[in-house]
Parts: structure tokens; sequence; C-alpha cells
């Protein structure tokens, strides 16, 4: 019999080629899919450059996404994206996207069927834990290991400790897996699980869309974590199988794996969850929030961005409008989602009810463009982190919220839930 | 090793954003990001830090992005090293690859305050509070560590192998 291991402990073993590994333990392992944007690229690329090496190690497992300031909002981040697509025209990188082709990456790779379950995956982008809800073992790095792992196909970990969190009991309305992530956030901290692997369990993620695990899994790195793991199941299988063009693995936590610590939650009690300035840890239920004036409401982001986020907020903003003096601003996250959601007619209640749709882009989130910040104002926001100065001037402030809330509270014209509509 | 320098003190979960704000990421040249280092947490920062000076900060220093700009933006307004009780994991291998020393302390934020001498022993990780003569703890960095941040990060060690193999 072969010793217990964790979904995470498995997936390294297996691209380590060791039979067991366990926490602590210094490997080295290979690289299914090494991704960069139009921020983290571009040093890794003047580092591939600089060390002479000819040629990418694969160029169909290295993925390019120029989406956080694209459209390029100025000459310099143009120059940024046109670095990256010489590069992948010289390397004949198969997963370059920019321009109408582009979403947001944490989006647009499981869209695509790039990243799949049982996959290694390094990212320079902290929010590549978001892959971890289809099963794979998925983490951020620096441009430097990027471009180590672009070059040898390989990238060295320290086998994480893992954190397993049990979700039970019955959601109460509005309530998604974003209000469990920042409440999981709020519980634990920021710092909760630095260097260690989060595993998300139980009944109520069993019955959770995909979208909502990847909701999940794209904020483990606001509480420290290293990778946001779900185990995979029918629900991963159906997601996967039509999008997947090469073959791919399931491995699953054994029951009696090791785990530094587990935690249950009774989810009956979790009301709706938003973040206050400045720190994803400040969260707080709805029923606390008291008045909070609202200059600006964004849905989207790698967070919920995809088509059942919108679909949310479109049920909220059906025949109503936004309220007078606020800008609602909706990014769809991929092309894909935004074709879907004019199918839908989602765009039509969005367009109709005052909001601005915008194009696939990271964009207002790190307050790079399309939805900046001026000093003292207030936005509540789908996205992922709401640190001082991160929507744009210092002196502004950043709620984190669900699709749900954000759209009602578009309506309300401060932060509200959609049965005070 | 040795570094010495005058502190700066900041807080707990010092993120990204306020290391360097991502606004100004439409750029990695390092002169340019460190006008900017810092600046969400102390506006004036850029205009005060001397090279050599030292960072001290409660936990979970530099949460948040996985940019490499943050400790590029460090080293190049001249922080010599931050010293705090923990670190966000991304930042710290992101320091250690652009050569920018860290040291892990859980006294520091408590026993060193803003202005004062420190000097910190990479070989054996004692700080050394000059001001107040009160000494601390550190992991110490490994030879091989130190030898990487004197090559100037993990690129520029490597090629300097390379380099010497091929000589």
């Amino acid at each position: 019999m072969s010793q217990p291991m964790t979904i995470a402990e498995k997936i390294l073993a297996d691209h380590a080629g060791l039979d067991h590994v366990e926490p602590g333990q210094l490997i080295e392992v290979d690289v299914d899919i090494a991704l960069g944007n139009d921020i983290t690229a571009p040093i890794a690329i003047e580092i591939f450059k600089k060390t002479g090496v000819k040629e990418v190690f694969d160029r169909t497992k290295i993925a390019l996404v120029a989406d956080h300031f694209t459209p390029n909002k100025d000459i310099k981040s143009a120059e940024q994206v046109r670095l990256l697509r010489e590069f992948s025209e010289e390397q004949a990188i198969v997963h370059f996207y920019e321009g109408g082709e582009v979403g947001v990456e944490h989006c647009l790779l499981p869209e695509k069927g790039i990243v799949l379950p049982g996959d290694v995956v390094i990212g320079a982008d902290s929010h590549t834990c978001t892959y971890g809800a289809l099963g794979a073992f998925a983490t951020g790095v620096g441009s430097t290991d990027l471009a180590a792992a672009m070059i040898t196909g390989k990238t060295w970990f320290k086998v994480p400790e893992s954190i397993k969190f049990v979700y039970s009991g019955q959601l109460q309305p509005w309530v998604s897996g974003k209000d469990l992530i920042l409440y999981t956030i709020g519980d634990i901290g920021v710092d909760g699980a630095l260097y260690m692997a989060m595993e998300f369990t139980g009944p109520v993620i069993e019955n959770m869309s995909m979208a909502e695990r990847m909701t999940m899994s794209n904020m483990a790195i606001e509480a420290g974590g290293k990778a946001g793991l779900i185990n995979p199941d029918e629900k991963t299988k159906q997601y996967v199988e039509p999008r997947a063009k090469r073959p791919y693995k399931f491995f699953e936590s054994d029951s009696d794996a090791a785990y530094k610590k587990v935690i249950e939650y009774d989810c009956t009690n979790i009301e709706p969850q938003i973040a206050f300035p400045h720190l994803p840890e400040n969260t707080i239920g709805m029923s606390e929030v008291g008045i909070v004036e609202l200059d600006q409401v964004v849905i989207g982001s790698c967070t919920n961005g995809r088509i059942e986020d919108l679909a949310v907020a479109a049920q909220i903003l059906q025949g109503k409008k936004v309220a007078e003096g606020l800008r609602l601003i909706i990014l769809p996250a991929t092309p894909q989602v935004w074709a879907d959601a004019l199918e839908k007619g989602y765009l039509k209640i969005f367009s109709e009810a005052g909001a601005i749709i915008g194009p696939p882009t990271c964009g207002p989130c790190l307050g790079g463009h399309m939805g900046v910040l001026a000093k003292g104002e207030k936005a509540l926001s789908t996205t992922n982190r709401n640190f001082v100065g991160r929507m744009g001037h210092p002196e502004s402030e950043v709620y984190l919220t669900s699709p749900a809330i954000a759209a009602a509270s578009a309506v309300l014209g401060r932060i509200g839930s959609p049965s005070e509509l | 090793m040795k570094l010495k320098g005058r502190v700066w003190k900041f807080g707990k979960n010092i993120d990204t954003d306020a290391i360097i704000p991502a606004r100004y990421l439409n750029t990695s040249d390092p002169d340019e990001l460190a006008r900017h280092c810092m600046e969400d947490a102390d506006p004036e920062f850029p205009n005060k830090v001397q090279k050599g000076d030292i960072i001290v900060a409660d936990s979970n220093f530099g949460c948040g992005s996985s940019r490499e700009h943050a400790p590029i933006a460090l080293k190049a307004a001249g922080v010599a090293c931050v010293i705090a009780p923990s670190f966000a994991r991304i930042f710290y291998r992101n320091a250690f690859n652009m050569g920018l020393p860290i040291f892990e302390c859980e006294q520091a934020p408590k026993l060193i305050e803003e202005g004062h001498e420190v000097e910190v022993d990479a070989d054996t990780g004692e700080i050394i509070d000059l001001t107040t003569g009160k000494t601390m703890k550190a992991q110490p960095i490994p030879p091989f560590m130190q030898e990487l941040i004197r090559d100037g990060g993990l690129i520029s060690h490597i090629m300097k192998k390379i380099e010497s193999q091929q000589s």
C-alpha cells in the first residue's frame, strides 16, 4: 500500500517522478503550462534573451496573454505587448492571445482547455491558483521563475502543507462561492494559509458550479495560499471533456491524508460578505454593513467575470436602472463570455440599465485603466483585492463582493442586497 | 556579508501595490520603478530613502501580486535588505531571485524603531540595533544564496557560473 497523500502532494509527486512526497520536501517538477501576461512576461522575455538560449522548451506549453493594460492604455503598454507579440512570432508560441482574441487569463485558459486537471501550472500572475478548481496544482511565481521554466520546462517547489476546508449546510439566498471564500479569508486572515495549499471540500463544494469553484480557488492567494485545490468530480469532467485537446488525469486526496489543519464551516449562517478597505480579510456580513454610498461598481475580472456571474447580474438588473451618479462597469472576461452574454440578452439588460459595457480586460481591478478612481471615491467590485490605491488614487476605497450584491448595489447607489429591490 | 543602514519602518501586510503601485507597471525600468517605490504607503519614501537603508516591517511583507517589479523597485531605490517576521511566499522567492536579501525575524518590528542604525550579519543571522545595542536573531542566509545575492540575482548568478565553466 502506498502512503496516503493529498491531491496537491499527488500531483507534485507525479510531476517529480516520485512515488511519494511530503511537506517540506524540495522537488523539481515538470511544468505543463507556463503563463505570463503583458506586465510580467516582458521581464521574463528579457531574461530569456539575456541567457542566449535560442528556443523555448516547448512552444505548446507556454501561454502569453496580453490582458492587463489591454486594449493598450498608453505607448509604454503597447510596447510591452509588442514585445510579447514579437517573441511569440519568433518562438511560434501556440497560446498567444491579444486583440480580439484576448480574455482575462484565468478565465481564458480553462475555457479554452489549455489548463487541465492534474497539471502543474506556474504563472507569473498571483491568481494562477484559479486552476486549482480543475484539480490542477497551479501557483503564481515571478518573472525569473517563468523565464527559467520557459527555458527548461521545469521548476522547483517546496512541497506545501495542506489545510482542508469543509463546507456544509444550506446556502442562504444570494450567497455564492465568492461569499464563502471572502468569509474564509476573513476567518483565517490574509496570511492564514501562508506557504500552504488550501483544499476546498464538502457537500457545498460538490454542489457548486465550476465557475464558483474557480472564484474560490482564485482567491486562495488572498489568504497567502500557494494553491487552492478542489478534488475533481463529474462536474469537472463535464466542463473539461469538450475543451481538452490532450490527455488529463484526475488526482484525489486520500481519505486518510495528513493535513496541517482541518477547518469546518456550517454555511447555513453565512450571509453575503463584503470585504472593507484595505484588506480582503476585513470581511463582514451584509446585515452589519450600514450605509456605504458608492461612486462605482465593477463586475468582471478573473474572480467573477464568467457567464454565470453575468447571468446573476442580469437577473437582478433586468428592468432596473443604475442609481444616478453611479458608474456601473461590466467587463465580460473573455470574448466567448462576451458573445454568450450578447446571445443570451444580458448585454441588452445591462445597456438598458445604464451600465458601461467594456471589453475583456483586467483594467480597473489593478487601477490600470477603464475605471480608475479619483481621490475619495468608493467602489464596490467583484474583483479580488482592495489594497490602498488598488483601483486608483491612494485615498480611494475598494469594497469586495459577489456579482449579486454588486448588481443590486449599483441600483441602490449604496452597498445593499437584491432582497431590497 | 554584513549590511548596515538606517531603518524605515512599516506595518503588517505591506502589499505589492504599496511597494510598487500597478499604475506604474507599464514599464520594468528599475530607475523609474524606484521613483514610486512604497509611495502608497509613504508618499515621501522615494525622496527620503538613501542607498543602504533598511526596511523593518511587520508580518506578511509583500503579500498580493507576483510582480517581480516589487523587489526590483526596492533594490533600485537603494534598500539594502528587508527584515520582517514573515514574507508572502511569491515575494520571498522573487526577492532572492532579484538579489534582494530578506531576513525573517519575529522580534525586529517590536525592538527596532524608525531612524535607528541597524547591522545585519547574513552569515550568522544576528541583527544588532546599533542605536540601542539590542540584538536579535534571524535565519542566516546560506553561502550559496549570499553568492547569488552578490551576483545580482538568480539569472546573473547562473550566467556567471556558465561563463566560468566555459573559460
